[in-house]
């Protein structure tokens, strides 16, 4: 952080004065010509918040991509298959048991094991190749999608949340002051915000268990050399298992967090797994504060350009991809 | 003596048509006498869909094959002609259509496809690998959301329809005879202009790049010029395709190019195999008679006829598992086999 300072003080000052500009629009109470210039701040507010939280979605899915790709390089474009799977197995054992947690180690578990099944018989057997590793997992994908829709038909699935966390949290953002004085708070879905958390929560708990850990020094140890870690010893063929397992199965649990977000059917796949290209693309590949970063850019460009610029919205996430693309092609916190 | 040198001279007389393998000639003739055989259906919805996805996915298979690039965004260059013709020519969405003649239009959606496909390719170019494929495949989805998200140029939803080949030579070009011949000629001449290419002094350092980028840049040519060219050239035949494709079905909309199509273009160049120009149109035959006629099938064995997609997911998963050459690939081992020196094990060819 102080070296990037130190490097570049230009962009340090345009990305703290932007950073100011986002907290005043966000903590204060909007002066009338920005109202009439822009809209209500409830809708601004209402934006930002989704946009977070889809980022907490997009990181999900993308950090197991990103960790996948970053220790072993293969390219798993069947990723969002493994998130629809999880959706629906969610689904099943929401409905079956009623218990909407029980959902969550289940999908984990279930697709981790297909996961692990994926790289023991397909990934290890083409180590190193790209193009058919890319070229394997588009079939899987295409057959994976089409057992799918044959299980599971082409309805829309929504996993609901237990009635806890059902119904609004008032929020202490102050969206506007009434007539009399009384400021109004905002209202914002109460499940949407555990799950935000809940994701943030994994965000830094992966990063603990990468930093802080012997499995994560074993892992950040392979993805910089993993020849010379299995020469020293390590199974890596074991560390490849585990990590892979992780990544599908945190794109599993990513599945039930997106059936209860929004919705999941046949094509939520082919969505997911480009969220987390892109998301993965901007961030840089195999970096976890990389894929943060990356999924809360892409999520905030995409509610933020559906609510001013509904057109252009998805020109927006594209146009953020092409510029990291020419101005850092190894991606934001990408490694050259 | 004179003997030998009358047959060198000969040798060296053989004028170019004689060159031709003899494979050529029996092909070139059974495609020719084809509209004399076969119905209209066969004609315009087999051999004229296979021809067009054959343009385009040998569009793929030069960018592949030659170069090494695995671009997902020919289908999208190909999409993005089809548009421009229904936007400058004629369609049924009067109020967007400009409905300038044809030798207006045609140029100018040529033209339009073919800078898109050398911008997408100076992007992907900045990358490579694993990298190129996921880069195109962002642009193209990006492209399949926009053009369903924006009515005032593209129409979103719907499209255009209406979109019809020009009356030239007082001939309707989209009568299944005409047309066959119409997707053959430009078929068979993108086919000769990829052959031609790849034996220029251009392909030959393409497919020293492909090779060895670092060596080929020691040697002082610019690697990256040669992969925006390799782009360019590769979205002018996309290009064509599209514009074809468009006539074929008379509308383009957001699903012509969409994810799906996208990862088909891949599929067909596969399974037909990356070494050969033919390869792409052998793909898109397999494809295109697998398409029409394997709902026919399935649901003759009892199957339901949705299970199609499983079909081709399977198919396309065995071949790239056990072969990653696709038809091709097979074809040379099976040559390779039956040339086989029992004594020595070795294929005939090579050493």
């Amino acid at each position: 952080m102080r070296e990037f300072t130190r490097r570049h003080p230009v962009w340090t000052v345009v990305l703290f004065i932007l950073a100011a500009v986002l907290l005043w629009m966000i903590f204060a109470v909007w002066p009338k010509w920005l109202v009439e210039l822009i809209g209500k701040k409830k809708v601004f507010l209402n934006a930002v918040f989704n946009g977070i939280t889809l980022g907490g979605l997009y990181f999900l899915v993308a950090s197991g991509f990103t960790l996948i790709f970053g220790l072993m390089r293969n390219v798993n474009l069947a990723h969002g298959s493994l998130y629809l799977l999880g959706g629906y197995i969610g689904y099943e054992v929401a409905a079956l048991t009623g218990y909407w947690i029980l959902a969550f180690p289940v999908a984990f578990i279930l697709v981790g094991l297909l996961g692990m099944f994926l790289q023991f018989f397909v990934f290890r057997k083409m180590q190193g190749e790209d193009l058919r590793q890319t070229l394997v997992t588009i079939g899987i994908s295409i057959v994976l999608a089409d057992l799918m829709l044959w299980i599971w038909g082409g309805d829309f699935y929504n996993i609901s949340a237990p009635e806890v966390l059902n119904g609004p949290l008032k929020t202490f953002f102050v969206t506007a002051v009434k007539s009399s004085g009384e400021p109004v708070f905002m209202k914002y879905p109460m499940v949407r915000i555990v799950i935000f958390l809940a994701s943030v929560a994994l965000g830094i708990g992966i990063w603990i268990l990468l930093n802080r850990t012997r499995i994560g020094m074993l892992i950040r140890a392979g993805v910089d050399d993993g020849d010379m870690l299995s020469a020293m010893g390590t199974r890596i063929q074991t560390v490849f298992l585990g990590v892979f397992a992780f990544g599908a199965g945190l794109a599993g649990v990513a599945g039930v967090v997106g059936g209860t977000f929004q919705s999941i059917a046949p094509g939520e796949d082919i969505r997911f797994l480009l969220a987390s290209l892109v998301v993965v693309i901007v961030g840089g590949m195999g970096s976890i504060p990389g894929a943060a970063i990356g999924a809360l850019l892409i999520g905030l460009a995409e509610q933020l350009g559906s609510v001013y610029a509904p057109t252009y919205s998805v020109v927006l996430t594209f146009l953020i991809m092409v510029l990291v693309l020419a101005f850092r092609p190894q991606g934001l916190m990408g490694r050259a | 003596m004179t003997m030998i040198s009358e047959m060198e001279k000969n040798r060296q007389e053989r004028s170019w048509l004689e060159k031709i393998p003899a494979a050529y000639w029996i092909l070139g003739i059974l495609l020719l006498i084809m509209p004399g055989v076969a119905g209209d259906f066969i004609l315009f919805q087999i051999f004229g869909w296979g021809f067009i996805l054959g343009i385009i996915a040998l569009s793929l298979m030069f960018l592949a094959g030659y170069g090494g690039m695995v671009s997902l965004v020919q289908m999208t260059v190909a999409g993005s002609a089809g548009y421009m013709i229904a936007i400058f020519g004629v369609s049924a969405i009067e109020n967007i259509s400009l409905g300038w003649p044809w030798y207006l239009a045609i140029p100018l959606a040529l033209a339009i496809a073919t800078l898109f496909g050398t911008l997408a390719g100076w992007l992907a170019v900045r990358t490579e690998g694993i990298y190129t494929i996921m880069i195109t495949l962002a642009i193209a989805s990006a492209f399949f959301y926009f053009t369903r998200q924006n009515y005032v140029i593209f129409n979103g939803f719907s499209g255009f329809n209406g979109v019809l080949p020009p009356n030239l030579f007082g001939v309707d070009w989209r009568q299944p005879a005409a047309f066959y011949y119409l997707t053959l000629f430009w078929a068979v001449l993108a086919y000769g202009t990829v052959i031609y290419v790849s034996r220029s002094p251009f392909g030959l350092v393409l497919q020293g790049i492909r090779d060895n980028p670092r060596r080929m840049s020691a040697l002082g040519y610019n690697v990256v010029a040669h992969r925006v060219a390799a782009y360019a050239f590769a979205a002018f035949l996309a290009a064509i395709g599209g514009i074809l494709l468009t006539w074929q079905s008379a509308q383009i909309s957001p699903g012509t190019a969409g994810i799906g199509p996208v990862i088909d273009i891949l599929v067909i160049t596969v399974i037909g195999g990356m070494r050969h120009p033919i390869g792409p149109f052998i793909g898109a035959l397999i494809y295109v008679v697998l398409k029409t006629f394997a709902l026919d099938a399935l649901v003759a064995i009892g199957l339901s006829g949705e299970r199609f997609q499983l079909l081709i997911g399977i198919g396309f998963l065995a071949i790239v598992f056990w072969s990653s050459d696709g038809v091709l690939g097979i074809w040379n081992h099976w040559q390779q086999a039956r040339k086989r020196d029992p004594l020595l094990d070795r294929g005939g060819s090579t050493p």
